[in-house]
């Protein structure tokens, strides 16, 4: 371990390469957050009708529909079949993020996303402690009980609480009371559990984490025999559970983050300072030669982190 | 399977103790989905669907809660309820008629937009939609029932004189005048709410309320014995007498006054 190792979290990449390309991924994620927002936002306040509807289901260009497939799933077993249109809708999505992969959706798409990140940064200012923890597995249980929910009450039931369509429709047709459950969120991320709704409780992102799991996009700690456990990744990592199998596997064990939990955030590479991380595809497991003359000491591998 | 006595293993205690926690905790978050769900079902009688919307459960089970049906909606009557402000199920589609009423657009653009068919595609007629149901709720206040000619609520009806008609009655108060009581049907009202919107008064005499709280029903053996005889083309039962009515008036078995009926007590409110 070097001395680097002690520095603030995210310091020795600002050093190494600079704040802002420190920081790249990170900006584009926000970026494309935001444009996921502004399409949806030009028509209602700028007349420019690019995409109507909300994240739910939309009209792109008066001709291409997307349909969130979640909604239609409860929509079906609560007794409703959708119409061609949202089918079709579904579809496409479905198949979008399916080959993409991950959780793409929760990182570059979500709009709740900045809300669960600006809590845990000032959580991780204020040194909080984690507070409740619920398992990983919690959020799967939530799907399953939506689902059950929705089909012996005949009501789309997460929609009736859902903060992510509840947000979005809320800033592009009027909220009421919405900003009221946005803080709750924010709230509950920072002082009751963190990470507790995006990596605990939310099913959107069990449900994407399910669909995305054979998906294309792979975070790879390709480079990982260079890794010089500053602890980085782990810190600002939402679900730091899926590094370990990647970075401290065994020689020959796969350096892909495989867990379907991955966010593709992939703020862990933007805060590696020695380039552990890259962006990739599933079939790309190739490890980077050690540069190090001095190999790195073995036990590492095989620590439990 | 163990044996009585036997301790379970570590991992087997273990096991059982988070598939317990876990079903429970499920179990108080799905009731508390489930009771907001009922609560949701519970749309206020001022909220009016948009035309062809399935019947209000199938409805909750269908709506994802786009808005397209809002935003091809040309006169603006359609808005998404918002959390905590409109007592409708979060993000939903609905109009107030005393607000904005539905125009009942030939093409139907809120169905042509609905992506999910909560809006019923069979819908092709304007004229067939079912909002809800005119009802002239304040007959002491609305100004025909008074006996003056506002007519406004008629005038503007979309299915004038099919929806909503002018039906004569006799003008007690003045003693030789016509009221025009505005009278709707049920049969052709789609429950648009341009009678609302248009009423005059300060509060609309005549209101659109859902069917459900509009209506009555008939039951299914009750038979209308005038139709039947004309749909039979003669009496039902051959052979009755048809005894005559009883008359007021001298010659018949009234014989407290000649030539009318005189009440042994004084009713309230009953002028003479
Ligand atoms: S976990 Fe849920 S709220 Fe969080 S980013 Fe993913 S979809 Fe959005
Ligand atoms: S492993 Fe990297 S990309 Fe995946 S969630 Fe963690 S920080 Fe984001
Ligand atoms: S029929 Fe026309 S006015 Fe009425 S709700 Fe639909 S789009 Fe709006
Ligand atoms: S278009 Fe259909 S699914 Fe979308 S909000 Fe309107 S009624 Fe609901
Ligand atoms: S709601 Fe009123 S205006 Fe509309 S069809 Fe019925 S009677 Fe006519």
């Amino acid at each position: 371990m070097s001395a680097r190792t002690h520095m603030p979290v995210g310091m020795e990449a600002i050093q190494e390469r600079g704040r802002l390309r420190a920081h790249k991924y990170l900006l584009l994620r926000r970026a494309s957050q935001l444009l996921f927002l502004a399409v949806f936002l030009l028509g209602p306040w700028c007349g420019i009708w690019i995409v109507q509807g909300t994240l739910a289901g939309s009209l792109t260009l008066g001709v291409l529909p997307l349909t969130d497939p979640l909604i239609l799933m409860q929509s079906a077993i609560a007794g409703h079949w959708p119409e061609w249109t949202a089918l079709i809708g579904g579809v496409i999505v479905l198949a979008a993020y399916a080959l993409i992969g991950g959780r793409v959706y929760c990182s570059w798409v979500c709009p709740i996303n900045p809300v669960t990140d600006a809590a845990n940064w000032v959580h991780r200012r204020l040194d909080l402690p984690k507070g409740w923890q619920p398992k990983r597995s919690t959020r799967l249980w939530v799907l399953a009980t939506v689902l059950i929910v929705s089909g012996t009450t005949g009501v789309i039931a997460w929609e009736l609480v859902n903060p992510i369509t509840m947000l979005h429709r809320g800033l592009i047709f009027g909220a009421g009371f919405v900003w009221a459950m946005i803080i709750a969120i924010f709230v509950f991320d920072l002082f009751v559990a963190r990470h507790g709704w995006c990596g605990h409780i939310c099913p959107v992102g069990a449900f994407y984490g399910l669909i995305g799991a054979k998906g294309l996009l792979r975070v790879s700690a390709a480079n990982r025999t260079a890794c010089d456990d500053c602890m980085d990744c782990y810190a600002v990592c939402p679900e730091n559970q899926v590094i370990s199998p990647a970075l401290k596997g065994k020689p020959g064990s796969t350096p892909l983050i495989l867990s379907p939990d991955c966010t593709t955030c992939v703020r862990c590479i933007d805060v590696c300072a020695v380039d552990v991380f890259k962006f990739t595809h599933r079939f790309d497991d190739k490890v980077a030669a050690p540069t190090d003359p001095v190999p790195a000491p073995d036990p590492r591998a095989a620590r439990p982190i | 399977m163990p044996s009585e006595g036997t301790p379970l293993s570590p991992q087997r205690r273990r096991f059982l103790q988070d598939a317990a926690r876990a079903s429970g905790g499920c179990v108080v978050a799905g009731s508390l989905l489930a009771w907001l769900a009922r609560d949701a079902r519970a749309l206020p009688a001022e909220a009016l669907r948009p035309p062809g919307a399935l019947p209000e459960k199938e409805f909750l089970s269908a709506c994802i809660r786009c808005g397209l049906c809002v935003r091809d909606c040309p006169y603006d009557t359609l808005k998404l309820a918002e959390l905590g402000v409109d007592a409708v199920a979060t993000g939903t589609p609905y109009f107030t008629a005393r607000d904005v009423p539905c125009e009942m657009c030939d093409d139907i653009p809120c169905v042509a937009a609905c992506p999910t068919g909560a809006l019923d595609p069979a819908l092709d007629n304007i004229d067939d939609a079912k909002m809800g149901v005119a009802v002239l709720v304040d007959q002491e206040n609305c100004l025909n029932f008074l006996g003056l000619r506002c007519d406004v609520c008629y005038r503007v009806c979309p299915v004038i004189d099919e929806a909503i008609t002018l039906e004569t009655a006799h003008n007690e108060r003045s003693g030789h005048h016509a009221m025009f009581i505005p009278t709707v049907h049920a049969d052709h009202c789609t429950g648009c709410g341009m009678c609302e919107k248009s009423c005059v008064l300060p509060e609309a005499a005549i209101k659109v309320l859902p069917a459900r709280l509009a209506r009555g029903s008939s039951a299914d053996h009750y038979r209308k014995g005038w139709e039947e005889k004309e749909a039979k083309g003669g009496p039902l039962v051959e052979g009755l007498i048809d005894l005559p009515d009883r008359l007021p008036g001298p010659g018949t078995d009234n014989l407290a006054a000649p030539g009318g009926f005189a009440p042994t007590y004084d009713l309230l409110g009953v002028g003479q």
